[in-house]
């Protein structure tokens, strides 16, 4: 018979204020089987740990079960402590009363009474607890990073620095992603490719580094510290290799009418091309949509002129596989499409565009060498009226609920260097609040409304619409109560960001969740912000939240620091809650193999008495505890229960529900 | 069909003396013309009561399962439908394929000797099949019936064809034909929830656990069954519910989605005429509706739908009434 004592936490008022904590304890002192109940301001406090080891040495308990927060805050402490006293750490059980009762209810009888049953059924759970043993598992010392944006460059270099092998997929041509694109940067107003392209060539040249370029994960095995990873390296159509980059292909393609992603579309570019100037690796690529070679078979004039003969038509994808102690997801984002906001006139007028289109146009890497010249008719247009929140704070379902959190600094960015450069030019920013917390952010706002003048007007833009060939921008003054109109040249919209889209495979890949939004969970919002739930996944980037650079730099950083963290280890305590089946029941029909993403289970031909000196070999599921993430799809899927998972067992599972249902 | 009938036996003849099977799977003479019953034969003299007529419409392919482990290689009679639990259970590792000579034999559709006595014919002799007429031989005369309406239920819409062949006895083309088999089930989701409710309710208050669905279903195959296994905690629940044996029924077609070939058995074993079968064809439906057509026993390898995660699979907020949104 288990000896169980029972630990009711207050957890200051969090769950005193809505539970009768001490009602809790009286009743649950009266269960079978427990022989001591009490309860404590704070169980996690050195006090509490305390009262909770005393009473197992003094009341020689088998088991425990803390009725406090939810197990993924504070399990691991209690088993500590139990472990301390000389208990199995698999004996303890926690019953959340806080998350799935104080916190939901607030009826102090109701959730007394809930509080009650949820602690009768941990106690129900752990009468049938087996103490377990963890078992070890070795760590890859090797980092994969997923993006090659500021946040993959910078996580890489850190972990890099500290001696680690890093690998970085990135889907594009190059690395640099979106900070690649923009002009300068604030609050400081540097260049941006400046201080980014030397961080790209520290990559290109860090020995520990390299960069799998125009390659995307194809397919995740495995575990924290093991992970078995499939990457496509997509035929560029150019030899990495020899490719020097000195651009004569890109002269002599007669193909020239590519949309050029750089630049955001606003103008062309060769079927073969290297994205920008500073591309890493400086290596060409092909277009396959575009380059006539290709669709049509006739005219290969970049291999004529290739001096190294880096071109191969007949390039294939190829995939390579390699093996990862930690995953790094910084994929990103993009500004969302505007086709759900006919209101700005965005697709039907060429001079209206979008923050991250006049990043390009400001850009002297751009296509209009970085004078400011409107789209349409190449003129510099004297009127610019910005429209902020494009997308963003919007609940009607056309747009973001979120705020994109980057666009009130860039607008005042814009609106500031537009002012510096073309004092002539008027601009207005319509918007529905300024929101610029950070260390000189706000300074660096009310700079542009003092210094420079810029017209900022607190209201919404109800219609873009051109009249005569003037874009008329018609909108709400809310401060002085009044509908304007207001005569623009220039119309530009700070679009909402959202994650890269190929985040959700990636996601669906590392079994990482993911919220409403396309956005990666975060383990824990305030404690675990850099962890993914999955173990060994960490988050770097917009593909977490959205943030700017500064936030961007310091969370790969973090990550870092997280990834060197488990590489240092040599071996990890794997988990002992892991699947094991019933050979005398199992039928060895494969489906649980067929559920298992771990590829944990296999199956071995064994022989079984049937009795009466006859035996017979049977098919038998086998499961490898070092990979079992104890995840329980096995156990569900056995049509006859042959699988079980330890610490989770069915039987534990259904003697819970008894519990809750004998209410 | 007894042009057919005269091959079987003489292929089944052939196999067995030259020593290339061990034994041969088959259908044996009843009492009677409409009561023959699987049998394994394993001598030349024993196959004189081989049978293959209009009345053989039992899945021989379970049954390999046991003998398939014996020694030597098993000769056995597969209809088209029976070759996809066949498939199914090569699948599942159930059946040592390397061990079983499969030989398909035609089938023109078999007949259900309770729909034709409750056309009122009795002392039925022997039967004849002319296209959709149905010659019953009886000792008061012949009679005949329309052949749609005494096939069994799970003959009404197959469409399937021979999924396995080492060999073939073929000697009738089976016309083609453009049936809807989820008519039936159809039919049960323009129910409303307490028309349905009420429709199995009555349905399964009928049963009486005797268990036959299960024990010829060559989906539940399990070395231990759950409703045998007191440890499984299920036994008991089976029978916890308003109606007695609805969760057995429902346990049972759960464990079999994704598996079940629709090869219709446990409805014609049912001693009780519950349509089972449309429990499983509601599966069937849905897994269709969610993941694209998949028919279970088509292929001897590889994942099924609900056992496979593919990035397109189904959200579950986004499956309405057996379809994706």
């Amino acid at each position: 018979m288990q000896r169980i004592g029972v630990f009711i936490c207050w957890c200051g008022s969090n769950i005193a204020a809505t539970v009768d904590v001490v009602k809790v304890a009286e009743t649950i002192k009266n269960e079978p089987g427990v022989v001591f109940a009490a309860n404590y301001q704070y169980m996690c406090s050195e006090n509490g740990q305390q009262l909770i080891k005393q009473a197992i040495k003094e009341h020689n308990l088998t088991g425990i079960v803390v009725g406090a927060c939810s197990p993924r805050m504070h399990e691991a402490t209690f088993r500590k402590a139990a472990e301390e006293a000389g208990m199995n750490p698999y004996m303890v059980e926690i019953a959340n009363i806080r998350e799935h009762c104080s916190w939901i209810h607030k009826d102090m009888e109701e959730t007394t009474e809930k509080a009650v049953v949820l602690v009768r059924t941990a106690i129900a759970k752990v009468k049938l607890n087996a103490p377990l043993m963890a078992g070890e598992s070795p760590v890859i010392k090797r980092a994969l990073v997923i993006g090659g944006g500021i946040a993959g460059i910078q996580a890489a270099l850190d972990i890099a620095d500290a001696g680690f092998e890093v690998d970085i997929v990135e889907k594009n041509a190059t690395i640099g992603g979106r900070m690649a694109q923009l002009d300068k940067t604030f609050p400081t107003l540097d260049c941006s490719a400046c201080i980014l392209t030397p961080k790209m060539v520290d990559c290109a040249q860090h020995e520990k580094i390299d960069i799998l370029s125009y390659s995307e994960v194809e397919e995740v095995k495995g575990f924290v510290g093991n992970f078995n990873v499939k990457i496509r390296r997509k035929a560029r159509y150019v030899d990495e290799s020899k490719c020097t980059g000195c651009k004569i292909c890109m002269e002599k393609c007669p193909a020239k009418k590519g949309a050029n992603e750089f630049n955001m579309g606003l103008d062309n570019r060769p079927a073969i091309h290297i994205p920008f100037a500073q591309a890493i690796p400086n290596v060409a690529v092909i277009d396959p949509e575009q380059c006539i070679k290709l669709k049509t078979g006739k005219c290969g004039i970049c291999q004529k002129f290739c001096g190294v003969g880096a071109i191969d038509y007949e390039q294939k994808d190829t995939f390579v596989e390699r093996q990862y102690g930690a995953i790094v997801v910084a994929t990103g984002f993009k500004p969302i499409a505007l086709d759900n906001f006919n209101e700005y006139g965005y697709a039907d007028n060429k001079d209206v565009i979008t923050s991250l289109e006049l990043e390009r146009l400001m850009n002297a890497a751009g296509p209009t060498g970085g004078v400011l010249l409107r789209p349409s008719d190449k003129q510099h247009p004297k009127v610019i009226t910005f429209i902020q929140c494009v997308g963003s704070r919007d609940s009607s379902g056309c747009g973001k609920p979120y705020c994109s959190k980057i666009c009130c600094m860039y607008t005042a960015k814009h609106a500031m260097l537009i002012r510096e450069k073309y004092p002539d030019t008027e601009v207005h920013v319509f918007y529905i609040d300024v929101r610029t917390p950070g260390k000189n952010y706000d300074e660096f706002h009310r700079r542009a409304v003092e210094q420079y003048g810029v017209d900022y007007i607190k209201g919404m833009v109800g219609k873009v619409y051109n009249e005569n060939g003037k874009l008329m921008v018609q909108g709400s003054n809310l401060i002085d109560n009044e509908q304007i109109t207001i005569e623009s040249d220039l119309v530009v919209l700070a679009t909402a960001i959202e994650p890269e889209p190929s985040v959700r495979k990636i996601a669906t890949l590392l079994t990482a969740s993911i919220d409403t939004n396309n956005f990666l969970t975060e383990s824990h919002a305030k404690l675990r912000p850099v962890e993914s739930p999955t173990a060994g996944v960490y988050l770097a980037g917009v593909c977490q939240g959205p943030k700017d650079i500064p936030e961007t730099v310091s969370q790969a950083s973090a990550c870092a620091a997280k990834v060197i963290g488990l590489l240092v280890k040599d071996k990890l305590k794997t988990n002992p809650c892991v699947a094991q089946p019933d050979e005398n029941m199992c039928n060895g029909c494969g489906q649980c193999a067929n559920v298992c993403p771990y590829g944990a289970i296999t199956y071995v031909d064994k022989e079984f008495r049937l009795g009466g000196g006859k035996t017979e070999i049977r098919r038998v599921a086998t499961v490898n505890p070092a990979v079992c993430q104890g995840c329980g799809a096995c156990t569900v899927t056995c049509p006859s229960g042959a699988m079980d998972l330890k610490g989770f067992s069915s039987k534990q599972i259904m003697s819970e529900v008894e519990a809750i249902c004998k209410m | 069909m007894k042009d057919v009938e005269l091959k079987v036996v003489e292929r089944a003849k052939a196999l067995l003396a030259s020593g290339e099977v061990a034994r041969v799977v088959g259908w044996k003479k009843g009492d009677f013309c409409f009561d023959p019953s699987p049998a394994v034969f394993e001598s030349v003299e024993e196959l004189d009561g081989l049978v293959y007529n209009w009345f053989c419409g039992a899945n021989l392919s379970k049954y390999l399962i046991e003998i398939s482990k014996k020694e030597g290689k098993t000769a056995v009679f597969l209809k088209p439908c029976d070759t996809y639990s066949f498939n199914q259970l090569i699948k599942e590792h159930r059946i040592n394929r390397e061990k079983v000579y499969a030989i398909a034999v035609e089938c023109l559709g078999k007949l259900d000797v309770e729909k034709i006595k409750a056309k009122g014919v009795s002392m039925i002799e022997d039967v004849e099949v002319v296209e959709k007429e149905v010659k019953v031989a009886t000792a008061y005369g012949t009679e005949t019936l329309h052949k749609p309406e005494v096939l069994l239920t799970k003959c009404e819409t197959c469409q399937k064809t021979h999924q396995v062949k080492d060999e073939e006895i073929i000697l009738h083309e089976r016309p083609a034909r453009d049936v809807d088999r989820f008519a039936e089930v159809a039919k049960l989701e323009a129910m409303t929830e307490d028309e349905r409710f009420a429709f199995w309710k009555e349905q399964l208050s009928k049963c009486i656990r005797c268990n036959a669905c299960r024990n010829v279903c060559p989906a539940c195959s399990c070395v231990k069954c759950v409703f045998d296994n007191p440890a499984s905690g299920i036994s008991a629940k089976a029978n916890d519910a308003e109606f007695e044996e609805q969760l057995f029924h429902i346990i049972r077609a759960f464990h079999v989605a994704g598996r079940c070939t629709d090869c219709g058995e446990c409805s014609r074993v049912c001693p009780q005429n519950i349509p089972l079968h449309l429990l499983n064809r509601k599966f069937i439906k849905d897994i269709d509706g969610f993941y694209g057509e998949y028919q279970a026993g088509e292929e001897a390898e590889g994942k099924t739908p609900l056992t496979s995660f593919t990035e397109g699979d189904v959200e579950p907020n986004d499956a309405v009434d057996g379809e994706a949104k």
